[in-house]
């Protein structure tokens, strides 16, 4: 479903990513855990072209793309497989919530107004929003906008949602109101590469984890795999620092 | 001191406003003109498009350190000598030419700016739910700048309605000519000019409503 081969990703002389290679299998929620630096949010925006990688090929869905050469149209193309939910939300600031939703559906999909609407209030009830639907963004508190940018995400009804560490930018006491709407997401099949920081959610929600260190996948395997039964040192210390943290 | 002849300068307005729509004339098509050319400046200036950009920036730093009276005499009388086919072109057309350029470098400059103040997430998004580059300007970026905009571009138009009056140079009629006509005709400036000014002054009153009820009317999403 998605596969990615041999990435490659340099900003001036840092190498940011180097040689990716990842498959996930439809309906599979995928967690990429690291620390920061480690390249995990340019794995992530390198996916919609945000960032445009060096080299490598990047195949979601049924589209298949030469990261070296590529044309606007295939850019696009690619970008339409995918949605994306940003870290500090990134809402349309000139659009209600329901319009935010609604927006792609109307502008990509052609979709009258009418059944553009019917979409978005159904999404707005399933983030538990309903009543908002005529706010702007600016009148909404963080973990509101955050189920608002996963609902515009979902409306576009994409191969797979990437999800850029939604919750780091929140107040601690918006976290889970988030973490249960992607929750309730990932029991529905939904394909999700979510960049976290959420030791515990990763575990819980992922099933397949791959932990990121200066520009590689050090390690990936099911939850139980990496946070239990891991062999590799810096998989460990990383696990036990960001506990510690996590307790903290 | 004489004293001032309040009643001859209320039967100056008549006239004078018979050549109020000259003026708004002048003023609008050149605004609509500068508003088009620094669109495009700003985009191309804000995305460094190659050679298009040096371009730009020499168009706008020439045409917004060079004084508008100089610029219509470079285009009105300047140009017919270098091509000969435009020794035709009528005063009026010069003036909106040249109030057209010389607003158009103001612009691209305060649009590139409110350009910038719109955060690049904003883009992003639009991007990463599949709208093209341009849904996303028409939509989402062009929306948010105007807003950013409105308050610099509203001064570049008070000002463009004001140079207007620079057209009787090169004779037009217009509102400030009429007004030197009438003044040298009964030796009544002050009266006469004040008239002038006075419709200048009310005409920007009017605009400036104008633009508060625009203003606020974009401004809803913003407000807490």
């Amino acid at each position: 479903m998605i596969k990615l081969t041999n990435l490659k990703k340099s900003f001036g002389d840092l190498v940011v990513l180097d040689g990716i290679n990842l498959d996930v299998k439809k309906g599979q929620v995928v967690a990429i855990i690291g620390p920061s630096g480690s390249g995990k949010s340019t794995l992530l925006r390198c996916l919609n072209l945000l960032e445009t990688p060096d080299e490598g090929t990047i195949e979601i869905g049924d589209v298949r793309l030469d990261a070296s050469k590529y044309s606007r149209k295939e850019a696009h193309h690619l970008r339409q497989q995918t949605a994306m939910v940003f870290q500090n939300y990134n809402l349309f600031k000139n659009k209600t919530a329901l319009q935010n939703i609604t927006e792609s559906l109307l502008v990509t999909k052609k979709m009258t107004k009418q059944q553009a609407n019917e979409i978005g209030m159904k999404l707005l009830k399933q983030v538990g929003l309903e009543q908002k639907a005529d706010s702007y963004p600016v009148t909404l508190s963080g973990g509101q906008q955050q189920r608002i940018g996963i609902a515009r995400a979902l409306a576009v009804d994409p191969h797979a949602i990437l999800l850029d560490e939604p919750t780091s930018a929140l107040d601690p006491e918006l976290v889970s109101g988030v973490l249960q709407v992607i929750k309730s997401i990932a029991i529905q099949e939904t394909t999700m590469i979510i960049v976290t920081h959420e030791m515990a959610f990763a575990r819980e929600v992922a099933d397949h984890v791959i932990f990121m260190a200066d520009g590689h996948i050090i390690e990936q395997g099911t939850p139980t795999e990496l946070f239990d039964e891991t062999k590799n040192e810096r998989t460990k210390r990383f696990i036990q620092k960001e506990a510690a943290a996590e307790e903290a | 001191m004489n004293k001032i002849d309040w009643q001859y300068m209320v039967t100056v307005f008549p006239t004078l406003l018979q050549y109020l729509p000259i003026t708004i004339f002048m003023a609008i098509v050149s605004m609509v003109f500068a508003i088009i050319i620094g669109v495009v400046f700003a985009l191309i200036t804000k995305n460094r498009i190659p050679v298009l950009y040096q371009f730009a920036k020499l168009y706008i730093s020439f045409f917004r350190a060079v004084p508008t009276l100089v610029q219509l005499f470079l285009i009105y009388f300047g140009l017919p000598q270098l091509f000969p086919a435009m020794t035709s072109m009528d005063a009026l057309t010069a003036v909106i030419i040249g109030l057209s350029i010389k607003n158009s470098a103001y612009l691209a400059e305060i649009f590139r700016a409110a350009l910038n103040s719109v955060d690049e997430g904003q883009l992003e998004a639009c991007l990463s739910v599949g709208m093209t580059r341009w849904q996303s300007y028409v939509r989402i970026i062009f929306p948010q700048a105007i807003r950013n905009a409105i308050p610099a571009t509203g001064n570049t138009f008070i000002g463009l309605l004001k140079e207007t009056s620079l057209a009787f140079t090169i004779g037009v009629a217009e509102m400030f000519a009429q007004g030197k006509m009438i003044a040298s005709a009964n030796y009544k400036y002050f009266e006469t000019y004040l008239a002038v000014g006075i419709v200048y002054w009310v005409m920007t009153i009017i605009y400036s409503f104008l633009q508060d009820l625009f203003e606020r009317k974009i401004s809803k999403p913003y407000r807490n």
